[in-house]
Formats: structure tokens, C-alpha cells, sequence
């Protein structure tokens, strides 16, 4: 994603003619999909994929993250670290407006993605989240089977091509996220009957299966055990040549190890004695772990927290 | 992370080895009787129906004592045979036919034979003029259709035309077959105590027979006026086109209602107070509901109701879809409630997943909720359709008719169903009604069970499709 063409009237479109596969022709076009219109804020000094300007998130009164202005660059892994409760997987879950789904959370400010505002007025969130796809922190494949696992989320955005493309986009998205040779003999088999890394990487294929450009995923390691959790992590670093990544993640080591750049949350005591998370810093990985810039940085890193 | 916190000695809180070696005991004990009871609780209800089941099969079946018209030997003799070497049931079709024209009257003859032809190629009781003349009139009875009626049917026929058992007095199961000289002694010791309640009959004339009430020509017979011909096949059907509607109607509205409340209503006082009010409904008395159902479907809904404004000629709005809606608004609350727990234990993490691949909450819903939540919704049906099949009073006030013999063709059909038979055979004088509807109890009893052993194939096929 450059600004080759920033003369351009819809360049908050450009990306959706980013294809990331030839598959991409099978999707409907972007004339095909109603979407939202916003101008661009030109600003923006070299706006990333996704943007956050200002954002607070509320849970009914309760203001649990407030005022997070970040900037995801492109075909990078960003890591979201911090202590419990301070609103790092909040902020993961508004990037795709999963927050909506509870009936309490709204949110204040903007997030950008291609700079056009995610939470204007008319943008419905079902097509947000098929660009910004997300893997959770459960292992969740559906009770299907492995094949239909993958091939559901192309259906329901409106997968055009024949079966026998169905079947090589199963393939390609299987073997994108390193499972096609784990798997390529049981398709058919339910994707429960996999082991508990074979299954995050099954909701990683599944995610990238939509022809998303980001993706989300909220502590995607931490009910794995430590050969899988390396197996995604590889999985990661190879992604990331296509697709943008934000982690959420408690283990600073996984930080150190695939980020390119990290951003740390604390949270604080309000006046009326709410918690409510904020952004302490958001820089590159290695400086973050070496020098950092803030001393709460450096008390959480250090094991000197609270 | 500053200072240690002093961790004071609390061990002389905890009971000595001695006391706690007591104390476990006594737990161990406690524990061993709270068992023991629960285990009464369940023998409790199993005892409970176990004799609820035996009292239902001790009237069901058991030795009569009844007086024929025609003893069956006669009858055997008549047709040339020696009754000590062939028996009734082993007479050839002709020879009932024979016997059948010399015992009945003409009149009930040609009845018979406009009910069902005796033979293909020849009429019995009726001219071919006057036949011919019947069957090109614009109502032709059934037997113009052609088909013949064969032995087993004209055994029937002259078991009852000719045979014409009266039952004068039934025994139990039980005290059949522990005692059958007792109930025979009391049954000879009536007739010399008060020979007026026998009428004609002497002593002399009674034979002691097996009987099982609930027998195939039991449930495939139509109502009758008489407990030896009566049968349940009108109020079978009646109850099966009563779950048909019910089902087609709480079904559908049920499970509607129970994705709305569970996956599309946000938490506001409107919706809680319905929440609320259908937890309540579930509990309300079903008579209120026939009251409803007699208000709504059968009076205010008449003309959709009696079929008259789709060209059907029912009298009145007491057909089996004003019953059939009854009974499934009665049964909506169960089937909401069951389908929304249903719903709601299926895994938040799976509608996340497909929310998150940019599905629409009805795509996920469709896909990935419901074929998850199917098994419990089926089950929240299979309750209901026990409950709805059950159920008396409601059919009582929205006019099940009494004693009809016609069997119910459609929803636009009067109806009677097996609850409102056994009410009203309970409410008879004469024993025989006693172990008719004991019968019939058991009847629905094997429906219940048939029906629901169907839903349960069903639910499991269906659920191990899903893994």
C-alpha cells in the first residue's frame, strides 16, 4: 500500500483492489459491495493500515481505554502489551468493531482503516470485519469439517468461483497457514479432531480464507503449549509478508520474538476511582525492550510492576 | 513486593488428628445417608410409575364373563361341521356369508354390503338395479369403490351381528389369573342374589372368556355405542391431527420467537417484561387456554377456522385447526423457553468466530448456532407434543365432540382425541368402560411413546451429523 496515487477521488477503495491472490477475482467486486464513502484525512503524516485518533471505549458509563491514537504500519506485526484490565484486548476488539457485539460498548473517536473512519455514520461493521479478520485467544473452529471450516466465510461474503476454485482456495489458504500437509488427507474430518495448535492455525486459514488485509489476534497463544505456540509464531513472520498483524499478547517474550513494534498499556486510577487503561508508549520492539521511553515501560518489562 | 507479611500460626484453629479422624467419620456418614435418601427419592417416582403402568395393563385385559346370542358351536354345527373338530374362526368366507344372511335382517344386510362389497363379482343383499342406482347417486357410499371384505373381516361381522356377545361381568388382570374360580364363584353368586339384573339371561348361559380390551381391532375400530364393538381409531387419528397443527403452528412461532429473544432483542424493559410473561404462561392452567381457544378460534376466527371461506362445509369452528392452534399456543411458552436454552448453551466463542469472518448475525445464527442448538430445540418439541397430546380440558371447551364415528379428513374436520374418549368412557356406569379406557390409556401411552422414539432418532441422527 504506497501513495503512488494520492491524487486519487476513492483512495480509501485502493485496497480493495490490492489482490493478495488470484482468488481475489472470484470475490464480488467492489462495485458489488454497498460500502461506505469517506474522504481521506490527507493529513495523516504516512497514515498504516489502521489508525486509532484519539479513541476511547466505553462499557455503558464505564470508560475503560481512553484516548489510544495509534498507527499500525503495513505488512508489519504490532504487539499490544500490558498488565490485566488495561484495556489492550478492548482496543484489539474495536480495530474490527467486534466491540460491538456487546450491547453496552460504544465507542469515542476514530479508527482509520485506509484512512476512512471504521465507526462513521452508514459503515456497516459485517464488512469491516471480513477486510479485518481476527483469531481469538480458545481455539474456535466450527463443529464442521476441516474443508468447510475454511470454505464457509468465502460463501457467506459471496464466493462466486466453481468447486473446483473452492477447492483451491481451501487449499491455498490451508497451505498459507501451514496446515495443508497436516491435513490434506482429512478434509472431511471434523475440525475438532485436531490438536489444540492445529486448530489456531485452522482459525488463522479460516480468517485469512476472506481475503482479509489485517489481522487480529487476541492472545492467540496462550492456551498452547510451547512447540505450538512456536509453530504459529513462524506462521506469523510469514504472514506478515501479506497480511498487517496486531497481537495482543501477555507474553513479553512473544512481543520480543515477532513484533516489529509494540505498544504498551498501563491503567490508572480515575478520580472516581474507575480503572481505565491508556497508551503509555508505542514504539519500536527492540528500542521498547532495551531502552524504553517511560519508566512504567521499563517497571512492567523488569518485573518491578505495581 | 516491599515488605513480607508476617504469617501468623493458625494451626490451633484446625481439629487434632484425633478430632478430625472423628470429624470424618461423621462427614463419611452424613455423606452415606444423603446418598441413601436421594436414591428413595428415585425409587419413590419409579414405584410411582410402575403402579400408575400396572394399574393401566390390570385393567386392560382379563377374563369376561359373557352371554351369546349364538354360541359359536351352533353356529359351526349349522355350517355341517362337528363343533368338537373345527373351530369358529376356522370357517371358510362362503359359509360366514351363509351364516350371515340367515341370522341378519335384509335392511342391515344391504348396510353392510353398501359399507363393503361380500364379493367382487356378485352382490349379496342388494339387486343389481337398486346397486347401480346407489353408487350413480352424488354422495355413493363406500362400498361402490369396489373390494370385497375377507374372512377375518366377516369373523368380525358375525361375531358381532350374530354371536352377539354381552358382557355381564369383567375381572382384572390380576385377579384373572390369581383367581379366576373367585371372580366365576361371585359372578354365580350374583346371578342367584339378583337374577333382575341380568334381565333374561340364566346362569346357565354365561361363558367365561379371555378378552384384551386393548387388542388391534381395539385400536383400529371406531367409536360405538356398545363396550363390545367400541374402538379408538376415530380418536387416534383425531390426536395425531391435533400434534400435526400444533406442531406446525408452536414449532415455527416457537423457535422464531426464541432466535429473536436470544440472538436479536437487546436487554430492555420491553423485552424483559415478555421474557417474564412467557416464563409465566408456561404455568398457566391449561382450561384458561381452551377458554382463549374457544373466544379466539372458534368464535371470533370462525369463517378461517370452520374452513368456510376456503370452500369447506364444517358446521361450526369446533374443528381440529381451532383445537390444533389451542393446543399450540398452549404449548408455546415450553417450546420457546426449551428452544431458547438451547440457543444460549451454544458457545459465545462460535458466534464471535462467525461474526469475525464478516458474517451477518442471521449467516451466523443460520449456520453455525442452530444446527448446534437443534438437539435441544427438538427435545423442547418432544415436551411439548406430550404435553399438547395429553391435554383434556382445553379440548373439552373448544368443543371436541363426544361420540363421533366418522374419523377426521382434515383441519376443517369435527374431531374427538384419546384424552377426551378415556373422559368420557370414565364417566360411564357400566364396568366395561372401565377397562375400555384403560385401554385407551395405554393406547396413548404407546402413541406418546412411538411419537416421541420418532423425535429422538431424529435429534440423534441429526447431532451426530454435527460432530
Amino acid at each position: 500500500m504506497t501513495n503512488e496515487t494520492p491524487e486519487r477521488a476513492g483512495v480509501d477503495t485502493a485496497w480493495r483492489n490490492e489482490s493478495h491472490t488470484d482468488l481475489e477475482a472470484d470475490f464480488p467486486s467492489p462495485d458489488e459491495i454497498p460500502h461506505h464513502q469517506a474522504t481521506r484525512d490527507e493529513e495523516a503524516e504516512a497514515p498504516g493500515v489502521l489508525e486509532t485518533v484519539n479513541m476511547d471505549v466505553f462499557y455503558g458509563d464505564f470508560k475503560a481505554v481512553a484516548d489510544v491514537s495509534l498507527n499500525f504500519a503495513t505488512n508489519r506485526i504490532s504487539a499490544l502489551i500490558g498488565p490485566s484490565g488495561c484495556g489492550k484486548s478492548t482496543v484489539l476488539r474495536s480495530l474490527n468493531r467486534m466491540n460491538d457485539l456487546i450491547p453496552t460498548a460504544h465507542t469515542a473517536g476514530e479508527v482509520r482503516y485506509h484512512g476512512a473512519n471504521i465507526y462513521a455514520p452508514g459503515v456497516d461493521p459485517v464488512e469491516i470485519r471480513r477486510h479485518i479478520g481476527m483469531v481469538f485467544q480458545k481455539p474456535n473452529p466450527f463443529p464442521k469439517s476441516i474443508f468447510d471450516n475454511i470454505a464457509w466465510g468465502a460463501k457467506i461474503n459471496g464466493f462466486k468461483g466453481s468447486k473446483a476454485d473452492m477447492n483451491d482456495l481451501v487449499e491455498d489458504t490451508l497451505r498459507h497457514a501451514a496446515l495443508w500437509d497436516e491435513v490434506k488427507d482429512k478434509l472431511k474430518d471434523s475440525g475438532l479432531s485436531l490438536s489444540g495448535g492445529q486448530q489456531q492455525r485452522l482459525c488463522i486459514a479460516r480468517a485469512i480464507a476472506t481475503q482479509p488485509d489485517v489481522i487480529l489476534m487476541d492472545e492467540p497463544c496462550s492456551a498452547l503449549d510451547p512447540i505450538a505456540t512456536l509453530r504459529i509464531e513462524e506462521l506469523m513472520i510469514q504472514l506478515k509478508e501479506e497480511y498487517s498483524i496486531i497481537i495482543v499478547t501477555h507474553n513479553m517474550q512473544q512481543a520480543a520474538r515477532v513484533s516489529d513494534k509494540t505498544a504498551f498499556f498501563n491503567v490508572a486510577l480515575d478520580t472516581k476511582g474507575q480503572r481505565t487503561g491508556h497508551l503509555v508508549e508505542f514504539t519500536p520492539t527492540d528500542e521498547l525492550f532495551t531502552t524504553p521511553r517511560e519508566k512504567a515501560t521499563e517497571d512492567y518489562i523488569t518485573g518491578r510492576f505495581g | 513486593m516491599t515488605s513480607r507479611t508476617q504469617i501468623r500460626d493458625q494451626s490451633a484453629y484446625f481439629p487434632t488428628e484425633q478430632e478430625y479422624d472423628g470429624l470424618l467419620r461423621k462427614r463419611t456418614r452424613r455423606a452415606l445417608v444423603t446418598q441413601g435418601l436421594l436414591m428413595l427419592a428415585l425409587i419413590v417416582a419409579v414405584v410411582a410409575l410402575i403402579t400408575l403402568l400396572l394399574t393401566i395393563i390390570n385393567d386392560s385385559f382379563g377374563l369376561v364373563a359373557q352371554v351369546n346370542q349364538v354360541e359359536p358351536e351352533e353356529i359351526v354345527a349349522s355350517a355341517g361341521y362337528d363343533p368338537a373338530e373345527v373351530a369358529f374362526g376356522d370357517l371358510s368366507k362362503d359359509e360366514l356369508i351363509t351364516v350371515l344372511q340367515s341370522g341378519v335382517s335384509n335392511n342391515v344386510g344391504r348396510r353392510l354390503e353398501r359399507d363393503q362389497r361380500f364379493y367382487e363379482d356378485r352382490l349379496v343383499f342388494e339387486t343389481q338395479e337398486k346397486w347401480d342406482e346407489v353408487c350413480a347417486s352424488s354422495e355413493p357410499p363406500a362400498g361402490c369403490a369396489g373390494g370385497s371384505r375377507d374372512q377375518s373381516n366377516l369373523l368380525l361381522l358375525v361375531q358381532e351381528r350374530i354371536v352377539e356377545p354381552d358382557i355381564v361381568a369383567t375381572a382384572t388382570l390380576w385377579q384373572s389369573v390369581s383367581n379366576a374360580s373367585a371372580f366365576e364363584n361371585a359372578v354365580q353368586t350374583s346371578f342367584a342374589e339378583n337374577p333382575d339384573r341380568y334381565g333374561d339371561y340364566t346362569y346357565d348361559q354365561v361363558r367365561y372368556q379371555w378378552r384384551a380390551w386393548f387388542s388391534w381391532t381395539f385400536v383400529t375400530s371406531p367409536a360405538s355405542a356398545t363396550p363390545e364393538t367400541a374402538g379408538i381409531s376415530t380418536a387416534i387419528l383425531g390426536s395425531l391431527w391435533l400434534v400435526v397443527v400444533t406442531i406446525l403452528f408452536a414449532v415455527p412461532v416457537g423457535v422464531g420467537a426464541a432466535i429473536y429473544l436470544e440472538e436479536f432483542a437487546k436487554p430492555n424493559r420491553v423485552n424483559d417484561f415478555i421474557q417474564t410473561n412467557i416464563n409465566n404462561l408456561a404455568g398457566v392452567p391449561s382450561i384458561i387456554y381452551g377458554m382463549l381457544g374457544l373466544a379466539i378460534f372458534v368464535r371470533a376466527f370462525e369463517p378461517i377456522t370452520s374452513g368456510s371461506i376456503f370452500g369447506a362445509d364444517a358446521a361450526n369452528g369446533r374443528t381440529v385447526l381451532s383445537a390444533g392452534l389451542t393446543l399450540g399456543v398452549l404449548t408455546l411458552p415450553v417450546v420457546i423457553i426449551s428452544a431458547q436454552e438451547a440457543i444460549r448453551a451454544v458457545p459465545n466463542s462460535l458466534r464471535q468466530a462467525g461474526m469475525g469472518l464478516g458474517a451477518t448475525r442471521w449467516q451466523t445464527v443460520r449456520s453455525q448456532v442452530l444446527p448446534i442448538a437443534l438437539p435441544g430445540v427438538l427435545t423442547g418439541v418432544i415436551l411439548a407434543v406430550a404435553r399438547a397430546i395429553g391435554e383434556t380440558a382445553p379440548l373439552i371447551l373448544v368443543g371436541a365432540a363426544g361420540f363421533i364415528t366418522t374419523s377426521p379428513s382434515g383441519p376443517f374436520s369435527q374431531f374427538t382425541a384419546l384424552p377426551i374418549q378415556i373422559f368420557q368412557w370414565t364417566a360411564l356406569p357400566q364396568e366395561e368402560w372401565r377397562h375400555l379406557a384403560a385401554a385407551a390409556s395405554l393406547a396413548l401411552l404407546v402413541l406418546l411413546l412411538i411419537l416421541n422414539s420418532g423425535a429422538v432418532i431424529l435429534r440423534n441422527r441429526y447431532s451426530r451429523r454435527m460432530q
